[in-house]
């Protein structure tokens, strides 16, 4: 069924206790594409992110992933449809070694990369698998993060600010293996400030104001909307 | 008479090996409560309670079903690790989101309720418990003589020691255990079943408890009291070696323990505070304890 997005949002709202962060947010993600959220400091991107995954479980409204209600789902049970999760924090565990944070997210489905493939694309990590997860540097964790998703055979990803924080010679490595992985048929949503970056990703991109998708653009039209684009992001 | 620094050495080498067969206790109980703290962020005041209902559980399988001591090894901690899983599914998980305090305070009253129960059907008198005809008698070692069953219970605490350390921290579902303690959201949002991993941590440490229990039982007798008696030695064990820390626990409670039968052949006086002297030493130098990080 081409025509279902791989994934779609519609009117989601989500709460941090009493606090009300999203107020209706709809976007989707068709197979093969590379979206992204834009949107300035707080905006929602990062809760739209935890919503999808059940980290924010206190919200209503729909997200169907191929179909399948995420809403109300128990929270273990939504990444094993097939959904990796890159958190912007990063999530490399201290107590674990390289290769045991690279192994720890379980395998969901068949089709996922081995352990070779995923050191040919982040030559980095090659060699580093006792060394402990946190005494990576920032890139090196930030690649192992996302490393550790293609194991698993997740076929979405969600990439929460990929380059936050990195130097330009990372950023360009990130950028090299998210093209790879767009071009093996991974479909990702992804959270990015840099819009410059983000640009030579993706497809669309939704932009995001608090709490609310305001705006969406495909990718060719991004020079035509640079006016309105950097009003939307204060830059 | 052999002696050394002169201190004869069969005395020593006696007291030390009662303190190293307390030190197997110290680090069997030690190291539950420090896989239970670390997992659940509990301090599991039940945890001297289990060890007496293990020892009880192992005696009355003998008493009522003629169930010996083999079997009672793997029963006893089995349906304590069961009680435990009931405890956490039923009450303890409803305390995580509220402040820790709730519950200590909760395992606290457990443990008063099951000291309570057991004393007032059995009395505050020890039941005996006899120890298992293949480890009657003892080694002459020449400088000492060994008791069998007290050269078992040392073995048997470390092969269940070393057994948790290493499935703790060597293996794929001990990595599991490691990452969730750091950050159970995050394993959760991976597809593993976080909740369900702390109540099968919560069983097992107590299971280790309860194994602890059915081992003493033959040494110490079996008596209503014994748990809390031994707790509080290791919580003190606890506070040294670090909570949270796997290898700490075993290291500490065998050590203490040590110190302890020592401290019986060198200055008798000092021997039942010798441990709590150790504890606010370390509190004063390292308050995190010899193996903890600081949080
Ligand atoms: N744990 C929390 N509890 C309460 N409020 C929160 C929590 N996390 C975030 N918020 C609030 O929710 C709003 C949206 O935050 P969110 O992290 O989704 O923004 P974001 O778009 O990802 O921003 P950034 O670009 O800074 O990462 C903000 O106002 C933030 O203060
Ligand atoms: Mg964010």
């Amino acid at each position: 069924m081409p025509d279902t997005p791989m994934l779609e949002i519609a009117d989601l709202h989500a709460f941090y206790g009493e606090s009300h962060i999203l107020h209706g947010v709809g976007l989707e993600v068709r197979q093969g594409e590379v979206v992204t959220l834009l949107g300035r400091n707080g905006a929602g991107k990062t809760t739209t992110m935890r919503a999808v995954m059940g980290i924010v479980s206190k919200r209503t409204g729909s997200i169907r992933f191929r179909g399948t209600e995420l809403v109300g789902m128990a929270q273990h049970r939504v990444a094993r449809l097939g959904i990796g999760y890159v958190p912007e924090e990063r999530g490399i565990f201290s107590s674990l070694s390289v290769d045991e944070n690279l192994t720890l997210p379980p395998v969901v489905k068949p089709g996922g990369m081995t352990v070779a493939q995923i050191h040919e694309l982040f030559p980095n990590l090659v060699g580093r698998g006792s060394t402990q997860g946190t005494r990576l540097s920032g890139g090196e964790q930030q690649m192992l993060a996302v490393a550790r998703i293609l194991r698993t055979g997740a076929d979405l990803i969600l990439l929460d600010e990929p380059t936050e924080g990195l130097a330009p010679v990372i950023i360009e490595q990130i950028g090299r293996a998210i093209h790879a992985l767009k071009r093996r048929g991974f479909t990702i949503l992804m959270v990015e400030q840099n819009f410059r970056f983000a640009a030579t990703i993706a497809d669309r991109h939704y932009v995001m104001e608090e709490g609310h998708v305001v705006d969406m653009i495909p990718n060719d039209q991004l020079a035509a909307n640079s006016e309105k684009l950097h009003t939307y992001l204060g830059v | 008479m052999v002696t050394l620094f002169g201190i004869p050495t069969q005395a020593l080498f006696g007291q030390l090996l009662l303190g190293l067969i307390n030190g197997s206790f110290y680090a069997l109980l030690s190291l539950g409560l420090a896989v239970i703290f670390g997992m659940l962020n509990v301090i599991n005041f039940a945890h001297g309670a289990l060890y007496m209902v293990g020892a009880f559980a192992a005696w009355l399988l003998m008493q009522h079903f003629g169930i010996g001591y083999w079997p009672a090894l793997l029963l006893a901690p089995l349906l304590v690790g069961l009680f435990g899983v009931v405890l956490e599914k039923t009450m303890l998980s409803r305390l995580y989101k509220l402040d820790h305090l709730y519950g200590l305070l909760l395992t606290f009253g457990v443990a008063l309720i099951l000291e309570g129960a057991f004393r007032h059907w059995y009395g505050a008198s020890g039941q005996p418990y006899p120890i298992p005809d293949a480890l009657r008698g003892g080694q002459n070692l020449g400088f000492m003589f060994l008791p069998n069953y007290r050269g078992w219970v040392i073995v048997a605490s470390l092969i269940t020691c070393l057994g948790t350390w290493y499935a703790i921290e060597r293996t794929r579902l001990g990595a599991y255990l490691r990452a969730a303690t750091e950050n159970p959201t995050l394993v959760q949002a991976f597809g593993i079943n976080v909740p369900v991993m702390v109540t099968l941590t919560y069983g097992f440490g107590v299971a280790l408890a309860g194994l602890a229990g059915v081992l003493a039982a033959p040494i110490y007798q079996v008596n209503p009291l014994m748990g809390s008696n031994l707790i509080v030695v290791v919580f003190a064990v606890v506070v040294i070696g670090g909570m949270g820390s796997i290898l700490g626990a075993i290291v500490t409670g065998l050590g203490l323990g040590l110190l302890e039968g020592l401290a019986k052949v060198v200055y008798p006086e000092a021997s039942n505070i010798v441990v709590f002297v150790v504890m606010a030493i370390v509190l004063l130098i390292k308050p995190a304890g010899l193996f903890g990080r600081e949080r």
